[in-house]
This record gives structure tokens, sequence and C-alpha cells, in this order.
């Protein structure tokens, strides 16, 4: 065996660090700041170059929820799902969830239709209750997000919070507003490297700099597309360590939102035999998601149910173990 | 690894003598590169040569074929480190530990729990592969009757985990002929289990300490003529783990380092068991070739099957569905009638709804060429001429007594179009699939 059995891959180029949520000494009023991206080296391979953050879990919070969760997820919930601020500090101190991804879905004129102040009231609350980061998601109503998440975006100046989803025919006024507040924005792409570089480069020439930009891929959820963005993931992460700036932003997976509609989280034990036990089913289908979203090179994942955020946080730790 | 037209042209004589039926060496070095065309058509080349190509022709890594009959399966011969690259070949054999000390009763429940570990997903029959029958009671006696045991009530290919080349040799004497693959956990017994299982044309699953050590003894192996091998990756850290599979489908895909050119295995032996599916679930993406767990659950199995599934996709070929009208459930001429693409993760989500839904309904499945709805509508193969068409093609007039056709929510604004081109009445169904039982209750 004259050479050596080794072949380590040599990246010129690593993921930009985001780093989410400000002090007070900064100008904000966490009590924690997170970090994520900074990698060298493809997810967990800890001899080839730097991983020098854990992947996080940002705990799915909602002003309103639909009503038509599943009874398990439900009844785990225990009742957290219709106040807010509780159910964000419960995720925070019990769950230990990293951090917190507050969805204003009341927001959407087709629902609650919610006003500004009261998405803002609320944003500030859970910024009382819980002492770590927060994600701010609009509901996807394009007027109605460029209505409330700026209102937003201003009272909560200085905190260096991450926003979304800015796309390709909707990110001027939401990335002008996290710039002129010091925020971060989640840059979302269908499923399309090209696309998610196109729409980084649009943000960047609005003057927000690359190392505050994360890339929503769209993910699928287990079993309805997961492999999809698992490849998009996989290609541009590849780009991202060769050189490609515009392409070496963190990742943000919605493993929750998409969990949660599948067919094999929701169906009770009765309408399908053999499946299993239906809670334990729901969460195992949220965990194996983030387990492939992380081999994927996920850094941030949003994650619903309290076991399954406790499962895959114990894997990171264990994945982490260099 | 393949050689390209050049490096094989390097090898020829270089004579253009024309007796292979090409103008030059070179023409003839490319059709063979493309293996259009044999070797044997040179009369010119050395053994030596000869020998070089033969090698270069093998795959990067080998094939290995557990079982008989219906039941086997092969791992190995994958050819790339990331799916879009080209696709994986060999889903992750995916073998359930069963302990030889398990009593009569226990062992009965323990392979009912695993024989119903088998589900339908997108029209495809997804389960394990494989019995890992393991000698922990460190008995030949105990280990035969198990062996026994659960070939009488399974007929799934085994795993033969035996704590010793003697107890594997009368385990092999009567299960053989099925192709188990056999199991050495310690390489310095490699010798003599290899003895057995070229005696038995069996393959060999081994343990060893590191990349040399398995190196090592793969080519001690193959010298010996035994290549039928599969490296079982050591008990360790988890980013250990992957960093061991991770070099190994790299130096073998890579580099051709034929030593390390075998389907890998991994045991995953955590009692805590959502632990397990999550190191399992690394272990699916990151090159594992055989996976042995312990959780028969099928909360815990159907995910991972699941998971196993998405990735050994082909990233280019879209599983597609036979277009046609599907009835779902006890139908009739007054029964809706729905239409959506042939993309089956479309179409098999549809029906899954529908069937939820308990309402007899119709199903149109249309060619957009495994598209999906959005995608298929952008291109113009889910358009409301394509859409006329195809209920003229189907004559779905004769199938219903009603003319109302419901379309899926995304594409709502061609209704106007539709309902001028068909003569239907176009009902606006719901965007997301969820959403249609509801809907269909409604109506
Ligand atoms: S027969 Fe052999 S030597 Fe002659 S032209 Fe063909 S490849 Fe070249």
């Amino acid at each position: 065996m004259a050479e050596e059995l080794r072949l380590v891959s040599h990246w010129s180029q690593r993921v930009h660090e985001v780093r989410i949520g400000a002090t007070k000494q900064e100008g904000g009023s966490r009590a924690v700041t997170l970090t994520v991206g900074g990698q060298g080296a493809l997810p967990f391979l800890f001899k080839e170059g730097a991983l020098p953050h854990p992947p996080l879990i940002a705990a799915e919070v909602f002003d309103v929820i639909d009503e038509d969760w599943p009874e398990t997820l439900c009844r785990d919930l225990d009742g957290m799902s219709r106040d807010p601020v509780r159910w964000a500090g419960t995720m925070i101190k019990d769950v230990q969830a990293d951090l917190v991804c507050l969805k204003l879905s009341g927001t959407h004129p087709d629902g609650a239709d919610k006003p500004a102040a009261e998405a803002c009231d609320l944003v500030k609350k859970v910024l009382s209750a819980v002492d770590r980061p927060l994600i701010v998601l609009g509901c996807g109503d394009a007027p109605k997000d460029n209505e409330v998440l700026p209102v937003i975006s201003e009272a909560t100046k200085g905190e260096r919070l991450l926003f979304g989803d800015v796309v390709q025919e909707n990110y001027k006024t939401l990335t002008a507003a996290c710039i002129a507040d010091g925020h971060s924005i989640v840059a979302e792409s269908p499923i399309d490297v090209n696309i998610a570089k196109q729409l980084n480069i649009l943000v960047s020439d609005l003057g927000l700099p690359l190392d505050r930009i994360v890339i929503n891929p769209t993910i699928g959820a287990l079993g309805y597309g997961l492999e999809y963005a698992y490849s998009i993931m996989e290609r541009a992460r590849g780009a991202a360590l060769s050189g490609d700036k515009m392409l070496a932003m963190p990742f943000i997976c919605f493993v929750g939102q998409e969990t949660w509609r599948t067919k094999e989280a929701r169906v009770p034990e009765s309408d399908s035999p053999g499946w299993g036990d239906a809670r334990e089913r729901g969460i195992m289908w949220e965990v194996v998601a983030a387990m492939a979203m992380l081999q994927a090179g996920a850094d941030i994942l949003t994650m619903r149910h309290p076991q399954a955020i406790r499962i895959v946080k114990h894997a990171i730790t264990e994945l982490m173990k260099g | 690894m393949a050689l390209s037209g050049l490096d094989i042209y390097k090898l020829l004589p270089k004579t253009n003598c024309k007796k292979c039926g090409f103008q030059t060496c070179l023409a003839f070095a490319m059709q063979l590169a493309k293996k259009a065309v044999s070797l044997d058509k040179c009369p010119d080349v050395g053994a030596e040569v000869r020998a070089l190509l033969e090698e270069a022709s093998q795959p990067a890594i080998r094939l290995v074929e557990v079982g008989a009959g219906d039941r086997r399966f092969a791992v190995g011969q994958e050819t790339v480190l990331f799916r879009h690259e080209e696709k994986f070949h060999h889903p992750t054999a995916i073998g359930l530990i069963v302990e030889d000390d398990v009593p009569a009763s226990g062992l009965a429940h323990v392979l009912k729990g695993i024989h119903a570990l088998e589900f339908e997903r997108v029209g495809q029959k997804i389960g394990v592969q494989a019995i890992a029958l393991h000698n922990k009671s460190g008995e030949k006696g105990r280990f035969l009757e198990q062996l026994k045991a659960v070939r009488a009530a399974s007929s799934l290919p085994l795993i033969l985990m035996t704590s010793s080349a003697a107890t594997l040799k009368e385990a092999l004497a009567v299960a053989g002929p099925e192709r188990p693959l056999a199991y050495c956990h310690r390489v310095t017994d490699l010798a003599s289990y290899i003895s057995v299982c070229r005696e038995f044309g069996v393959p060999l699953a081994f343990r060893a300490s590191s990349l040399e050590e398995f190196s090592g003894a793969t080519r001690q192996a193959v010298q010996s003529g035994f290549a039928d091998l599969v490296l079982d990756i050591p008990e360790g850290r988890a980013a250990d783990r992957l960093w061991q599979l991770t070099q190994m489908r790299r130096l073998a895909v890579k580099k051709g380092e034929r030593s390390l050119g075998f389907p890998t295995m991994v045991i995953v032996d955590t009692a805590v068991e959502s632990e397990a599916v999550c190191q399992a679930a690394a272990y699916i993406s990151k090159y594992a070739n055989i996976l042995l767990l312990r959780t028969v659950k099928p909360e815990h199995i159907l995910p991972l099957l699941t998971f196993r599934q998405n990735i050994y996709t082909d990233p280019q070929k879209p599983l597609q569905v036979e277009p046609n009208i599907y009835p779902i459930g006890d139908v009739s001429k007054d029964s809706p009638v729905l239409i959506t693409t042939n993309f089956s993760l479309t179409y098999y989500t549809v029906l899954g709804e529908i069937e939820s839904s308990r309402v007899p309904s119709y199903l149109i499945c249309m060619n957009t060429e495994g598209m999906s709805v959005l995608t298929a509508w952008a291109a113009e193969k889910f358009g409301a001429e394509q859409i006329a068409d195809t209920l003229v093609k189907f004559k779905l007039a004769d199938v219903v007594s009603h003319t109302n056709l419901i379309i899926p929510g995304y594409v709502a604004m061609m209704s106007g179009d539709l309902e001028d081109k068909s003569g239907w009445r176009v009902l606006v169904g719901p965007r997301e699939a969820s959403g249609l039982p509801a809907y269909l209750k409604n109506l």
C-alpha cells in the first residue's frame, strides 16, 4: 500500500456566516445570538474543512393556526397553539429549540386578515417572552406582506431578526426595510438553483450584504418530492464551496410546514392499518425529513412537533461530535 | 474505472492496419470506450493490455447479490457521489436483526412484525430485504435451531451473523442454496470464513477497523480468488462512520481504488429507537448499501423506506403513470370527475386524497410527460386545448352522464377557456390535494 487511502476535496470558498439576533450592546435585546453558515466542507465531513456551527432548529409558532392540524399534534401542543407567546416560550425553555420561527398566517386577507399593528404587537410580545433570536414570516400574500412586514421591521430595528420570504416577483419592499433596520432575509426560490442565485443577486444589488441572506430552496415533504430540494441543495452547496459566492448562503428548510400536510403524518391508525402508531408516525415523518435535509446541507430546520425537535436536536449533537 | 477513448488508444498497437474494420486505431479505441465493439476484433493486442482493459471495464464498485428466488436483492455498482450526477442504482437493502436467543413465541411475533413491513407508495412496492440472524448466544446448536425456525417461517434473504466459521459451515450446509450473506465480525477470522463461503458460493460481509485494514483484507481475498465481499463499517461516532463511507465511495468511484470497491454495510445497534431511525436516515443518504436495524415498528420503517425511495429515484426520469380514466371506489354515471397530470407524485397524492374522502370519483390521469400541474401548464402540456382533446380521446361523455369537470386550483385561470374549448362545465378544485376530501364531501 504505497499511496495513502484518502481522498480529500479541497474547496476554495466557505459559506457566508449569517448571524441572527443582537444583544443589548449591539442594539438589540437578545441574551443569545446565533450564527449559521461558515462551512468549508460538505455536511459533517469534519476531516475535510471547517464546520464551525451546528445546524439550528427553529420552532414553528403561528399567530393563528389552521383548524385541521391532526389531533395527535394538537394534543401534544397542549393548548399552546391558541397562545403564541406561551407557545414560543415553551418551545425555547422546555423543548429547547434554538430559536423561534413566527409565521403570521393570521394576516392573510383570505383568513383572519389581522392588521399590521396587531401582528407587530405579537412580535414584540414574543420578543419579550423569549431571549433568543426570532424568524418572522409573512403570510405569503405579497401586498399584505409588503404592508405588514416593514412595520415590524421598523419596530424591531437593531434586533437583527431574520425576515421572510422574499421571492423573485416580490423582494424590493421587504429587502429595503431589512437593509434600513439591520435585519436579514430569507430568499425563496422554487426548487431551482438558477433562480436562487438570481434572487440573491437581485437582493444584494439593492444593497443587502451577502452575509444577511438565507436561501429557502422550497423543500417537499418526505415522500412528496423531498429529493428535488435535496439535490438542488447538494448542487448549490457544491457550487458555493467551489467559489460561487452568490450561492454561498446558508439554507433554511421548512420541515414542519411540509410534514404536517402529508397523509402519513395526519391519518389516524384506524384509517391506515399497517402504518403503525399515528402519533409516532407523524413525529418520525418530521424527523426523517429533517435528517435528510441535514445531509443535504441544511443550516436551519423549522420544525413543529416538540418531540421531533427533541429527537433531531439530539441527533445534531451526536453528528457534531466530529 | 472507465477509460476514455484516448486512454485506450495509448494501449493499442497504433499501426492503423485496419484489421479491426476501422480506419484507425483511434477510431477503434473510441468505439471500445463506448463499449460498441469487442476488443477481440484487433488481433494484435497483447495479453497484458487485454488484462488491463478488462480490469478497467469492471465497475468501480462490485455488485453483490444476496438471496435466491423472488426476494433476492443486489447492492453495489454505484457510480456517483451525488444523485444529481447520474443516479443511485441499487437501493440500500434494509435488514432486521433477529437474535438467536429469542424464544419461539417471541420469534413468531418478531417475524410477523417483519413480514408486515411491506407497503405501496407511488405505485411501487417498498419493503425490507433481509433478516439478519445474530448468534448472540454464541452457541452453535441454538443458532442452527433458530435458523431452522426462521427459514420455516420466512422467505426473506438471510444474513448469517455467526460467532464462528464452524457454525457458519453447518448453517450453510442447510441454507447455502438460498445464498445468504455470511458475516465475519473479526478480521482475524476472515480467512476461515472465506474458505467456508467459497465452498458454498455465498457472499461475505466482514468488519475491519480502518480503510487500510479493509483494503489489505480485500486484496488478500481477491488474490485468493474470492471477491464477493461487503464491507461492514465499524461502530463509532456518526461523523466517523459517514467519513469512512464517503471515503470508500470516493476512493472507489473517483480514484478507481479497487480494494475499496465493494458494497458497504452499516449496523445501527442503538437501543433508543428514535436515535436508530435518525442514524439510519443519515446512512441511507450517505452511502450505506446494506443497513441493519432492530426496530420493526412500521412507524419507524415506513419513513425510512420512503426516504430510500426518494433518494434512489432517477433524477432524470420522474415516475409516470399510464394516462387513462381511473375509477376510484364504487363509481356510477353521476360520480364527479377530476383531472390531474401523470407525474406519479401528483397522481398518487390526488388518488390518496380522493380515497380518503370516500367519495367515489373518476380521476383522469392526463399525459403531461411526467410534469407536475404548474410545470405542465407552463409547458402547454396541461392547457385548455390539451385537456379538451383528452376528454374526447378518453370518451368521457360515454363514462358519465353529467358534464362537470374538476380541475386543480392552481390552473383556475384556464376555466373560461377550457369551458369554451371543451363544452364541459369547469369546477375549480382546491390548490393542494389535501383540500380534496373536504371539497368532495361538500360538492
Ligand atoms: S486492428 Fe488493431 S492495430 Fe489494426 S487498426 Fe485496428 S486497432 Fe489498430
